[in-house]
């Protein structure tokens, strides 16, 4: 009673203090809001509503649901869904976990080496994947007699593609987790006579916990909605994904397809709770007074670490390796002269150097504005006062296109885009409509990063600027970017180098003079050409990879200058 | 006077200047009509197509979006209600069908429409579509993969159930392709709806797997990845001269057949432009141009062998009664996908 008439009486004098501030932050969030709102709900809405309507856009409530659920089929292709992505989740999962911890919490060599040989599944159109298992383990692979007589069609070429392409994405996720941690925590450990496997997992395994749960959604997410790979190497092995191919690519049944997808959305609704949930529990690790954690060398665990490192990193050479063989031979499998021909783009069908130029603006234009929006849009969610059901809604829209697979969000901005009545009509057809697209499509995963960088630094920091009387946005300037640069840095990466590869969503909206380099690798494998098609993919992995090499290098120094206080 | 005489002078510059802007603009903007043409037409022949055009229209530019059919014909129809192209030329007549039935196509009858094969032309007057070539279905042969298989040649689709083909066909999809249903259509037309079936149950025991694209099958026979692949004839010419040891073979019961049309878009605002494209689509000279990659073309007599197509294989196409396919699209495929796809081991 007395308490709450204290705080009745406190209320009032403390808030003038701070609202000026609070409501610029507020403002700032409407407008990224707005953004999230345009570039992500309002197209999936004129999308999903499609579901609810017949062919001739006449409401008709839920007989389309019911259509489709008496189809034997959904319950199979549902349980397909949710075996591989439950095993490749688990697989992707360990494997990145234990990967990051050897680059984060030992002391092995040429830990530089192993971050960008991670990266390079990130580096090229998943297509190629789907080409370098098939040249592996096909009918003609050269290493098909490891599958032990299986075919690499199906659920096993879904598990190994997935697990494949999904790595980097967690890898990202779980390094954040990974790398910011007290080093007194383990001091204290250590002090209380904790062995190491009590310290793993009292210490370690709980600090990385919220970071570990939202890969492991990530994971299971990315792999539940994509059709790439199960298009390619699935075989006769139906997936909720290849459901939505058929729908409205094979039979233009916009209503059916966006009946899937309402049911692909289903597990991203479960990852945003449980998501929720464990947030609330999580405790900022780097407090005002935290000290870094610095591994010291152990023999023993070093070169466990180097020799697990070794072998994963040694799969993704072997997947890339035969993808530029792929490149450079004339006729798989009868006629395997070298030749650079496949090089000569111009000649090739489905675009020339033109839409490699175009890919290389688009991703440029992505990294930054990309960057720019989701780390101001997550440090306002996350630092923010105050406004909690808006700054729960917020999240809730950030995590949304994840779940969204990329043909629905390019179908559903031809639907919102180019209406007439829209007064951002006349952003279809142009370059900023594929960046748009872009950065929504890969908003997720970046504003986690976000969030998990920005969920370990102490809140104590804001409340002394403001008890300093600081605008927030000096103390976001000047305290959350340094101390945030690698995650920044992470994520404008991560979104050139998705810009550079995607394919699903751009492909119904680019134009005459907006083709992109990803498109014309699926349109050459289409029309057979493969070897095109892989130098075409190879070419964009060398983009990525001088840039992700750029990356690397400006990492390196602007770590020296801003992240001198992580070292003792 | 003299600063009279020097505005006047000034304003008969002026005009001068402006009317040669003006004409020059003109004269600019008479050279700059650009064609919004969407197509599924193969990139390398697009460059050919357009050139060929541009040598009687001079002053019409044509800007493609080019992909495949079903992404195209998704495009357009998500587009409905503000149309972005101006003409679509190179698209399955069955998606054009599709277009028409939604109103979105414009009926006109380009001239010379008239010495087209009927096969070839809208039965609406004034027509919606005309045809340009035929897209035939046809098996697609590794003759290398064959012979360590020890497999015999096919002859007709009858024989791709005998149980020594057990796993080594391979076709499209005809939920996710539509070459698949128009495999599937051709045998329900060639055989009867119920003998049409159990051919399909016979076949559906020899599947290796279902491919998501009409071609892939006949690139995966390329490939050596399975001996035999259910393609159409247009793929399988282009693999064999890639260097594959693929045989094309015609069954001969019949082979099933689809169009490549062509038609303008309802509402352009380039439409003379838009008759003119079509006016030489189903040109003389035009016909030429698709005869060097299609063997079958619409324009009666113009039509010459072309490279790795069997010969006749025009003979071979069915009667296909397009409107019945149309009318029976969803009936089929629905049948098809709970005989066959709710099954997922083919094993």
């Amino acid at each position: 009673m007395t308490q709450a008439a204290v705080q009745a009486a406190a209320a009032p004098r403390i808030k003038p203090k701070v609202s000026r501030d609070d409501w610029i932050m507020r403002a700032c969030m409407g407008v990224i809001a707005l953004f999230l709102v345009v570039a992500v709900l309002l197209p999936l809405y004129t999308m999903l509503s499609k579901s609810l309507e017949n062919r001739h856009g006449d409401f008709i409530g839920l007989t389309n649901y019911a259509e489709y659920f008496s189809t034997p089929a959904l319950f199979l292709s549902a349980v397909n869904s949710l075996q591989i992505s439950v095993i490749a989740t688990v697989i992707v999962l360990v494997t990145a976990f234990l990967y990051a911890y050897a680059l984060t919490r030992t002391c092995m060599p040429l830990k530089w080496l192993f971050k960008l040989i991670a990266a390079i599944p990130l580096l090229t159109p998943s297509l190629l994947s789907g080409i370098s298992l098939v040249y592996w383990f096909g009918n003609q692979g050269v290493a098909k007699h490891l599958l032990l007589g299986e075919s690499i069609y199906g659920p096993i070429g879904i598990v190994i593609g997935s697990a494949y392409w999904v790595f980097p994405h967690v890898l990202m996720i779980v390094i954040t987790a990974l790398s910011i941690t007290d080093a007194r925590l383990y001091e204290a450990a250590l002090a209380l006579r904790a062995g190491r496997w009590r310290t793993f997992f009292t210490v370690t395994l709980p600090g990385c916990k919220y970071g570990l749960i939202s890969a492991g959604f990530v994971a299971f997410t990315l792999i539940f909605t994509d059709f790439g790979v199960p298009k390619v190497i699935g075989g006769n092995y139906n997936v909720l994904a290849t459901d939505i191919y058929k729908q409205v690519i094979g039979q233009q049944n916009f209503q059916m397809g966006a009946v899937v997808s309402v049911v692909l959305l289903i597990p991203a609704v479960l990852a945003f709770a449980v998501d929720r949930i464990v947030q609330r529990k999580q405790v900022a690790l780097l407090s005002a007074r935290a000290v870094p954690y610095q591994p010291q060398p152990r023999t023993s665990r070093d070169w466990a670490a180097f020799a697990f490192c070794t072998v994963v990193a040694a799969v993704i050479l072997l997947m890339i390796g035969m993808a530029q063989y792929a490149a450079l031979i004339k006729f798989w499998p009868y006629n395997l002269t070298l030749t650079l021909g496949n090089y000569e783009f111009d000649l090739a069908n489905g675009g020339g150097w033109d839409s490699y130029h175009n890919s290389i603006r688009m991703s440029l234009y992505t990294a930054v504005v990309g960057t720019v929006i989701i780390f101001f849009g997550a440090y306002l969610m996350e630092k923010g006062r105050g406004f909690r059901a808006g700054r729960n809604g917020f999240h809730a829209i950030a995590m949304l296109p994840l779940a969204v697979p990329g043909m629905v969000l390019g179908l559903s901005y031809i639907f919102f885009f180019n209406n007439p009545a829209n007064p951002f009509n006349f952003l279809y057809g142009t370059m900023a409509i594929l960046v748009i697209a872009t950065v929504a499509h890969f908003y997720t995963v970046s504003h986690l990063t976000a969030v998990t960088a920005l969920k370990q630094m102490d809140a104590e920091f804001e409340s002394v600027s403001a008890s300093l009387n600081t605008p927030f946005y000096r103390t976001f300037l000047r305290v959350t970017v340094p101390v945030c640069v690698p995650a920044i840095l992470d994520i404008s990466m991560y979104l050139f180098l998705n810009a550079m590869t995607t394919v699903s969503a751009v492909v119904f909206i680019y134009s005459t003079d907006t083709t992109l380099a990803s498109v014309a690798v699926l349109n050459m494998d289409d029309q057979g050409e493969i070897p095109f098609a892989a130098a075409m993919a190879m070419m964009i992995a060398y983009t990525c990879a001088g840039a992700r090499i750029l990356h690397a290098i400006l990492t390196r120094g602007i770590m020296r200058t801003t992240q001198a206080w992580r070292t003792r | 006077m003299s600063v009279y005489k020097d505005s006047a002078w000034f304003k008969r510059a002026a005009w001068a200047v402006s009317a040669g802007v003006l004409a020059l603009g003109l004269s600019g903007m008479a050279k700059a009509t650009e064609l919004k043409v969407y197509t599924a037409i193969e990139a390398d022949d697009l460059k050919r197509y357009a050139a060929e055009f541009n040598k009687v229209y001079p002053d019409i530019e044509i800007k493609w979006v080019r992909d495949s059919t079903g992404i195209v014909t998704a495009k357009l129809l998500a587009e409905k209600d503000n149309p972005q192209a101006d003409v679509v030329w190179g698209l399955a007549a069955t998606s054009l069908m599709l277009l028409k039935n939604e109103g979105m196509t414009q009926a006109y009858m380009p001239a010379g429409g008239d010495k087209l094969d009927k096969k070839f032309i809208d039965t609406a007057n004034p027509p919606h579509w005309t045809g340009m070539d035929a897209w035939v279905a046809c098996i697609c042969y590794n003759t290398v993969e064959a012979k360590k298989k020890n497999l015999p040649v096919p002859t007709s689709w009858k024989d791709l159930t005998k149980p020594v083909y057990k796993g080594s066909v391979v076709m499209p999809n005809p939920n996710s392709s539509g070459t698949g249903f128009l495999d599937v259509a051709s045998w329900l037309q060639l055989f009867g709806e119920e003998d049409g079936w159990k051919f399909m149950d016979a076949l559906h025991q020899n599947i290796a797997w279902y491919t998501h694209s009409g071609s892939k099958p006949c690139r995966q026979a390329g490939a050596g990845e399975v001996p035999i692949g259910v393609s159409f004839a247009y793929r399988g010419a282009k693999v064999k001269s890639k260097g594959a040891p693929v045989e094309i073979i015609v069954p001969k019961e019949g082979i099933g057949w689809d169009m490549e049309a062509t038609a303008i878009m309802k509402g352009t605002k380039n439409l003379d432009a838009a008759k003119k494209l079509v006016d030489f689509s189903v040109s003389k000279a035009a016909n030429e141009m698709y005869n060097t990659v299609y063997a079958v073309v619409a324009y009666p007599g113009v039509a010459k062998p072309v490279d790795n197509y069997p010969p006749n294989i025009g003979d071979a196409m069915i009667d296909n009664n397009f409107e019945w396919v149309a009318a029976n699209r969803m009936r089929i495929l629905k049948e098809w996908q709970t005989r066959y796809d709710s099954k997922s081991e083919a094993k």
